[in-house]
């Protein structure tokens, strides 16, 4: 069965002094367990198109509440977010990056790169128009 | 690499490798996404009508929902404790299993001209 798990187990949050590059890590499990939430939204949307125009139309409700588009902005800078630091995960499997400078640094280039994405997916296609329903 | 790895172990590789396919796969998708001219049922039904599109989000489904099941498992792990730990994984892991379906019967009516 599932317990105990077979791998060393996170220690508890409260053990640590704040740093921003925990909060980071953090965060990389939050914005994990968010997306994970909303690819019931990116199959439910699928299930619709497949379902013909009444049901898609409905979806087509449902995602253009405001509730809705909060959540998919939201998920937007989660993707970004989950994407570079998923590659800074990927680096430190791999052996690189594990000083404390490099590790702050590589901090930095991730919230960087996750507001410049965030952006430029906003302001450079139709998405601000899509999230916002402004015409 | 160890050519019997152990379940975690195997966890553990196939989250990375789940990771890496997923770059191409998400970036694919949202790139297709925005330049669709709208999203309405027209377009998008025209859209994942296409073989190869049609592959592609399906290949994106499955790497998301096991990529997720995995993750939410780990988190499940770390964070739920005694009895409704086992009860949390096994629910994690039927909710992702029923949208595994749901993806795969979307994906199949998308393709094969919609109303399915």
């Amino acid at each position: 069965m599932h317990s105990p798990a077979e791998r060393p187990l996170s220690p508890h949050l409260q053990v640590y002094r704040p740093m921003y590059t925990m909060v980071l890590s953090i965060l990389h499990r939050a914005t994990g367990l968010f997306l994970s939430a909303c690819s019931l939204l990116f199959v439910g949307w699928l299930v619709a198109a497949a379902a013909g125009p009444d049901a898609y139309a409905a979806a087509g409700r449902f995602f253009s509440g405001f509730a809705v588009r909060f959540v998919l902005t939201v998920a937007l800078a989660a993707f970004w977010y989950h994407l570079f630091a998923g590659i800074r995960h990927l680096a430190w499997d791999l052996g690189f990056g594990f000083e404390k400078s490099s590790a702050r640094a590589s901090a930095a280039v991730v919230l960087v790169c996750t507001a410049a994405a965030f952006a430029a997916t906003l302001f450079l296609t139709p998405a601000w128009r899509w999230l916002t329903g402004t015409p | 690499m160890n050519p019997r790895p152990g379940r975690a172990t195997r966890h553990w590789r196939n989250q990375r490798l789940t990771s890496i396919a997923l770059l191409p796969l998400g970036l694919w998708f949202l790139a297709a996404l925005l330049r669709q001219p709208d999203l309405d049922y027209a377009t998008v039904a025209a859209w994942l009508a296409k073989p190869l599109q049609a592959l592609l989000a399906l290949l994106l489904g499955i790497a998301i929902l096991w990529h997720s099941g995995q993750g939410v498992q780990v988190v499940l792990e770390d964070y739920v404790g005694g009895r409704l730990r086992g009860f949390s994984i096994r629910l994690s892991q039927f909710i992702h299993a029923v949208a595994a379906a749901a993806l795969a019967w979307a994906v199949y009516g998308l393709v094969t001209g919609g109303g399915a």
